[in-house]
């Protein structure tokens, strides 16, 4: 298991569009991922438990993934977790 | 006798119709056992297919009626959907609790819509709409019911509802709907949003006194103010048709200047910018019609945070707003911190007189770790767009050097180690320290460009401090001493052939407009929402007439005669 910190960079924090092209990203590994943030842990492969978490820009949220492909997981998904959004 | 109801004006209009009510029915389904669970799950599953297709069908029509962005919503449902924590866990209740899926999934429904509904953040609370939504989308498939369509809706009306689902909202026929008052909502609900980019006028949040509305009762809605009136009286109603008419009337004048030049009545070319504070702000520059990003104020990605940004983060935003504006100028001014704005983490001295003290560009210079890591970020950016530089609170010649010594330093090594800069960017400065003002012909050889920071500038040169109530009266935009200052900034950059804008509050002024274009003010950059005024103003204005007027107005005694001054010129059609 790998895990590792971000801080949100796009002005409106994990919202619908950034969540969405996070869990599709996400779907697209076979291992198992895990959102935390301010003592929350969800699913990353559902938006619903992301949007629950409730992550505004600056907050810092931490990767937990686990189980095949999770090097490359962690790439893809933290770099879409820097990357600011529309 | 009128009723009065207040709401939350989310898109401004005014709307005169009968009403439409909604009733919206709420059910909640019962438990009951479900004899072959297997069973339960596939009639679930073929709701859910069900509520597939519909959702597809709104979101092409609301694809093909307002754009991809409005669609977006609909790629959400469809998100929520095949979301494995809805939809798995209602279908593990189904089969393990051998319930009907009607009540598993109004349970697990329920668990998001209240987990959303306690986040603090608005936008994100308004997502349980969405839950709301696509789950009673579902529960209407189980039970073989139409959902209300709004398109059918014939006749011009108000709709009145408890609250509007983002697919009602994108299935109003617009060709009859005037507009609609919700019982509950926010300006961030999706109805609201969706109400602002349709341009119908929309009252939410305005309470249970819309329970009590009849159906076809007599409406009047002002939703530039939030009123709404029921059964209105005979001179209210006239009232309000006069208002709405000049209120129609005016924005469609507005809506036409949002896509011409800034010209004068006689072809003098200025340019319009925006002043902006966070990302989410571009989009409202570009709608309105800036021609560029005046200022850029940075300050947002330091603030309300414990530590530094990170250059990586710095350089995303810069990059968002470069390429959003799409080659049009981007004016980003370096941190400005000190003064009224404080940073807790870099644990800074307390000073008995910040605005006077160690601000923005001189903190820069001295926190050389802060400055060189947001050039460096810039620098990268750069090459995403038309960049700017600005620094800001320079009084004297030799800070401007430095600051662009240390940028000169921070781009050879960017360059030598690889990273492809532009080589195009201008470095320019804000005058807003009467010294600088003052000496300005000295930094128009070293300087690309100016901007005058009129806030700041009217407050150090009347030393009344802006948030003192009391001497609130020497914030005088137009008198003599600030407009002999604009004078001799402009007329010695014009001698060394640079340009000068300026980016206080002054450069969307009405009436400080003229004067302003008439010393001959390059750039004009303002707040978003005053940018259609300040060019309709400007396309009436005369340019030649200004240019002796504005002189003539530097030799008048204060401030009040200047304003007068301008107005009766205004008025006498001087200037058309």
């Amino acid at each position: 298991m790998i895990t590792q910190s971000f801080t949100v960079t796009s002005p409106t924090g994990l919202h619908v569009r950034p969540i969405k092209t996070f869990v599709e990203a996400a779907g697209k590994f076979p291992c198992k991922i895990s959102v935390l943030s301010k003592g929350k842990k969800v699913n990353g492969k559902s938006s619903l438990s992301m949007l629950t978490l409730g992550v505004a820009a600056h907050d810092e949220v931490t990767l937990e993934i686990d189980g095949e492909g999770e090097q490359e997981a962690m790439k893809t998904l933290g770099e879409i977790l820097l990357r600011i959004h529309e | 006798m009128t009723r009065k109801i207040e709401g939350i004006a989310a898109s401004s209009g005014i709307a005169i119709a009968r009403a439409v009510v909604l009733n919206a029915e709420t059910y909640v389904p019962v438990r009951s056992p479900a004899e072959e669970p297997e069973r339960e799950v596939e009639r679930f599953r073929a709701a859910v297919r069900q509520a597939q297709g519909e959702i597809e069908r709104i979101r092409a029509s609301v694809e093909e009626k307002l754009g991809a962005e409005k669609a977006a919503i609909f790629e959400g449902h469809l998100l929520i959907l095949e979301d494995p924590d809805l939809i798995e866990t209602v279908e593990g209740q189904i089969r393990e609790e051998a319930v009907n899926a009607e009540y598993a999934l109004h349970e697990v429904a329920q668990t998001f819509i209240e987990a959303l509904g306690q986040l603090e953040d608005e936008a994100l609370r308004e997502r349980a709409a969405d839950v709301r939504d696509v789950s009673g989308r579902i529960l209407n498939a189980l039970r073989g019911v139409q959902g209300g369509d709004l398109s059918q809706l014939a006749e011009e009306c108000v709709v009145v509802a408890s609250d509007l689902t983002p697919s009602d909202t994108a299935q109003l026929n617009l060709a009859v709907v005037r507009g609609f008052v919700t019982e509950i909502g926010s300006r961030t609900s999706h109805s609201a949003i969706m109400a602002r980019s349709l341009d119908v006028p929309a009252i939410v949040g305005a309470g249970a006194g819309v329970r009590g509305i009849p159906a076809g009762a007599i409406l009047v809605m002002d939703a530039t103010e939030g009123v709404l009136l029921v059964d209105p009286s005979p001179e209210e109603l006239a009232a309000y048709t006069e208002k709405k008419a000049q209120y129609d009337r005016r924005q469609a004048e507005l809506r036409q200047w949002a896509k011409r030049a800034s010209v004068s009545s006689d072809g003098h070319r200025v340019e319009i910018a925006a002043n902006i504070g966070k990302l989410e702000d571009v989009q409202k520059a570009l709608d309105n019609g800036a021609e560029a990003i005046g200022l850029f104020r940075t300050e947002f990605l330091y603030m309300g945070r414990s530590e530094l940004p990170t250059e990586e983060e710095q350089f995303q935003s810069y990059k968002y707003v470069l390429e959003k504006m799409a080659g049009k100028p981007v004016v980003i001014r370096t941190l400005d911190i000190g003064g009224d704005k404080e940073l807790p983490y870099l644990d800074l001295p307390k000073e008995s007189n910040p605005f006077l003290g160690q601000r923005a560009l001189r903190l820069c210079l001295e926190r050389q770790d802060v400055f060189r890591a947001q050039l460096r970020a810039l620098l990268r950016a750069s090459r995403y767009g038309n960049l700017k530089i600005m620094f800001p609170m320079i009084a004297v010649l030799e800070e401007l050097l430095e600051a662009k010594r240390i940028l000169e330093e921070e781009k050879t090594q960017l360059v030598a180690s690889g990273v492809e800069v532009s080589e195009t960017i201008e470095v320019g400065m804000m005058i807003e320290v009467p010294s600088a003002a003052v000496s300005a012909d000295l930094f128009a050889k070293e300087a690309d460009f100016f901007s005058i920071g009129t806030n700041d500038l009217i407050q150090y040169t009347m030393a009344a401090d802006r948030m003192n109530e009391t001497v609130s009266y020497l914030y005088q935009p137009c008198h003599p001493s600030i407009l002999r200052l604009i004078r001799h900034v402009i007329d010695a950059a014009r001698a060394e052939g640079k340009w000068v804008g300026v980016c206080g509050e002054m450069a969307g002024d009405l009436t400080a407009i003229p004067l302003l274009l008439g010393l001959g003010l390059h750039e004009f950059s303002m707040s978003a929402g005053s940018i259609l005024p300040a060019r309709e103003r400007i396309g009436s204005l005369s340019h030649g007439d200004w240019q002796s007027l504005s002189r003539q107005a530097l030799s008048l005694r204060g401030h009040r005669e200047v304003q007068s001054f301008v107005q009766q010129q205004l008025e006498g059609g001087i200037h058309a």
